[in-house]
């Protein structure tokens, strides 16, 4: 087990130095001065060359990089190139929602999944299975923006149950914080539980034709209970894989999300930041995203050998 | 939650409601909502105009300002005495006046915050407006002095702009994220990405306003701006960014909708110097083949004033010279057939993001393929456009509004984006900016907008206009927008 993870662990910190270099490569080379940006069409050059001076943006491109990767490795990410804050609070302060939300919306997702999956599986071939799939189908093919708006314009401006978005904060209370994210937090689940719930499905359905599986029931047990102590387990390697998958599908949804919803997550903080060419910014949410990515997938990896006691000695 | 629950919340949000009716309470907060958020909030170093909308006139008053009709009318100067040669300016300034932390305000400041914008190293975004200011005098704590190198007929006009308003040396190393000013509103907190609390200065010099505190939100999605106004989770929505949305909004009770003008010159900006825009000949022959009230109906669902030149026209010194161009594709083709392109030409057409642009760039391209030019349209976000477009001076045709105030100037600069070099306008330009006398002035701006109109400098569309919703209940809000600002102190909730 030490060893798997060791592996898996130095694989991660290979990622996440390639991913630092082909971050901060993309977003220089995109075209857009940052200074420029914040002066306008009426800056002249000299106010140009004082903010450019004043930002540190006279400095070459490699020395950037280094100053970037090292303040980085000691947790300082710089200071945003328009709002002139540390970057290190701002995504702090972002991470308050955006977290809570992903958290909630992968919450949502499991709930509804697994469920279905089960009920699906356990009445393969019948109307239904045949309703779970359609209506998970019809759950993948929606966008979860179109289906945002939907939700707004029925329960917010109809219902009036909830605000068309913003988030008050969470010092107003925990349950005016969740109330604010459910409907965001519905507009991102309902499409990944759709997955979600196909891939429960069929995996189910692969370890329920297996030998063991006919054994279990041979040797006594119900259907269900057969499903639960041995089709479940077995079942969950795909679904974990797919979860991981998820977690990086959710914060990357939320950046659509949370512009709908207007609410002031990373999604949003990163769409401002490209807009003003607040480069810094960019970089270090991006960088940031990557490494929950990279984790979240590294403790998947763990996560299999937990359930997979095969994959412990494997190497 | 059940729904019960909410049920009876919301019937004891009528009763309260009641209540509050019956004993004729006015609501005294507002939440306004804003496209975009601003980048941090000192007025004096950026170009946003998200910071001017939350922060001008409300926490930032300069000498002069600007009034919602566009007159300017004496700030946190009282009074002001020219001298005989036009070079010297007095102001005297009014007592009493105190910034929020408590400090009072003297010419001290004044000195300060106009050395500072002039400085060398200064990061103001439109330093041009102090051009020509050769010193700053405080000549005792309620007056100070302005020594100009030579007359200017729009130093008080330029003073009344957000990047010259007054600001204090004590505070001046927070102004970004908590600016200190002298106006009617305190900076209370910004959530960076959802709002900014404004409340009520006390200790305020002029009247007190009505409303008690200001929230701004930040709302950019057009379908997001719809549904938070329908919500009513809004008071007031400034530029309202769906103009199709409008009519529903004017049907319903709840609202109203505010159309103003701004000073936003909406134009299609032809680089002058490329080929075969060169040619005044092709520069005339887009100007036919353009259909401008197409453009104002696809585009802006009706909302918005043709122009045909460079001119504002609500501004008094504006002459109609929509004339010089009307809509006539035969003769756009005639032209560009003596101009030796009779199967017409290639260029592009870069749009940034405004429905302006975009919407109306794609009519715009419909209507140059009548008369066989072809614009390849290239969507562009703006800080690419900056880079290309404006500073590059890599494009064909672009679409912008020009939004700045009184800003013919421009084709003064052969340099800038759209290169237009005419001697001629330029020595127009240095006599206007010399000339005090407001009907000379006014003579020499209508000059000025004759010769760009003949010219064909740029495809001259259709005057932005304002559009902003609010509750019924709302009054006192600007319909036009002479500078960006939601000027506060005049808003309040009708009984």
């Amino acid at each position: 087990m030490l060893r798997y993870t060791l592996k898996r662990l130095i694989s991660l910190m290979l990622s996440l130095a390639v991913a630092s270099l082909v971050i901060f490569a993309v977003i220089e080379i995109a075209p857009g001065d940052p200074a420029q940006f914040m002066l306008g069409v009426n800056a002249q050059p000299d106010t140009l060359a004082a903010l450019r001076a004043e930002l540190g943006l006279d400095t070459s491109k490699p020395d950037r990089y280094l100053a970037w990767v090292g303040g980085m490795l000691q947790g300082d990410f710089g200071t945003s190139y328009t709002y002139r804050t540390p970057v290190a609070g701002m995504i702090a302060d972002r991470l308050w929602v955006s977290l809570p939300l992903t958290i909630y919306a992968l919450v949502i997702s499991i709930l509804l999944a697994f469920p279905a999956g089960i009920y699906a599986a356990s009445r393969r071939g019948r109307i239904g299975d045949a309703a779970m799939m359609g209506t998970t189908q019809l759950g993948v093919a929606i966008p979860n923006f179109w289906f945002a708006m939907m939700l707004v314009l029925v329960f917010a401006v109809n219902l009036r149950w909830f605000n068309a978005g913003g988030f008050p904060g969470w010092d107003k209370g925990l349950r005016t914080g969740l109330h604010a994210l459910t409907l965001p937090a519905i507009a991102l689940a309902l499409p990944q539980a759709s997955i979600l719930a196909r891939v429960m499905r069929s995996a189910l359905l692969d370890v329920l034709g297996e030998d063991f599986m006919r054994t279990a029931r041979a040797k006594g047990l119900s259907r269900g209970q057969a499903i639960w102590r041995h089709g479940l387990r077995n079942a969950l390697i795909p679904v974990l894989t797919i979860i991981g998958l998820q977690v990086s599908f959710l914060l990357a949804g939320a950046i659509i999300i949370e512009q709908v919803f207007y609410l002031p997550g990373l999604g949003r903080l990163i769409f401002q930041a490209i807009n003003a060419r607040d480069l810094i910014v960019v970089e270090s949410v991006v960088m940031l995203l990557v490494f929950v990515v990279i984790t979240v997938n590294f403790m998947v990896d763990l996560a299999y050998a937990v359930v997979d006691p095969r994959l412990r000695t494997r190497t | 939650m059940g729904i019960f629950g909410l049920k009876s919340v919301r019937l004891a949000g009528a009763l309260v409601v009641g209540l509050w009716s019956s004993a004729a309470y006015a609501q005294s907060d507002i939440t306004i909502a804003l496209q975009l958020e601003p980048p941090h909030l000192d007025p004096t170093s950026a170009a946003a105009q998200a910071i001017d909308s939350v922060v001008y006139t409300n926490v930032f008053e300069g000498l002069t300002r600007f009034m919602g009709d566009g007159s300017i009318v004496p700030g946190l100067a009282e009074s002001w005495e020219v001298s005989e040669d036009g070079k010297t300016y007095t102001f005297k300034l009014r007592e009493g006046v105190a910034f929020h932390d408590g400090a009072p305000m003297s010419a001290e400041d004044v000195k300060f915050s106009l050395d500072r914008a002039r400085a060398e190293d200064s990061a103001n975004a439109q330093k041009a407006l102090f051009d020509g200011i050769a010193e700053v005098t405080v000549l005792d704590p309620a007056s100070v002095q302005l020594t100009l190198d030579e007359p200017n007929g729009s130093l008080l006009f330029n003073l009344a702009w957000g990047d010259a308003v007054i600001v204090s040396e004590a505070s001046i190393a927070d102004i970004k994220t908590n600016p200190v000013g002298t106006g009617a509103y305190k900076f209370a907190e910004w959530v960076q990405g959802d709002r900014i609390d404004l409340t009520r200065n006390d200790a305020y010099w002029g009247d007190a306003p009505a409303l008690e505190s200001a929230t701004f939100k930040f709302i950019s999605d057009p379908t997001a701006a719809f549904a938070a106004v329908m919500a009513e989770d809004v008071d007031v929505f400034d530029n309202f960014p769906a103009p199709e949305n409008l009519p529903q909004f004017e049907a319903d009770p709840r609202f109203q909708v505010l159309v103003g003008s701004t000073e936003g010159e909406t134009i299609l900006s032809t680089n002058n110097k490329q080929q075969p825009f060169d040619d005044l000949r092709v520069r005339q022959a887009i100007a036919h083949a353009i259909d401008r009230q197409a453009i104002i109906d696809g585009a802006m669902f009706g909302y918005g004033t043709p122009i045909g030149s460079h001119f504002a026209p609500h501004n008094p010194a504006y002459v109609d010279l929509t004339g010089n161009s009307p809509h006539d594709p035969d003769k756009a083709r005639a032209l560009l057939a003596e101009a030796g392109h009779p199967e017409g030409f290639e260029t592009t057409l870069h749009l940034p993001p405004p429905s302006y642009a975009r919407r109306g760039g794609e009519i715009i391209a419909a209507q140059l393929a009548e008369v066989g030019i072809t614009a390849e349209i290239i969507n562009v976000e703006w800080a690419q456009w900056l880079e290309s477009v404006f500073k590059g001076k890599n494009f064909g045709l672009t679409i912008v509004s020009h939004t700045e105030p009184m800003d013919i100037g421009i084709y003064a600069r052969p340099d800038y984006y759209f290169q237009y070099d005419n001697p001629e306008f330029q020595t127009l330009m240095e006599t206007l900016n010399t000339t005090t006398d407001p009907g000379e002035r006014d003579a020499l701006l209508q000059q000025a907008q004759q010769i760009i109109s003949e010219d064909y400098v740029n495809g001259y569309l259709f005057q932005l206009a304002k559009l902003g919703v609010a509750k019924a209940g709302v009054q006192g809000l600007w319909l036009n927008a002479p500078t960006a600002a939601i000027d506060l102190t005049g808003v309040s909730w009708s009984e």
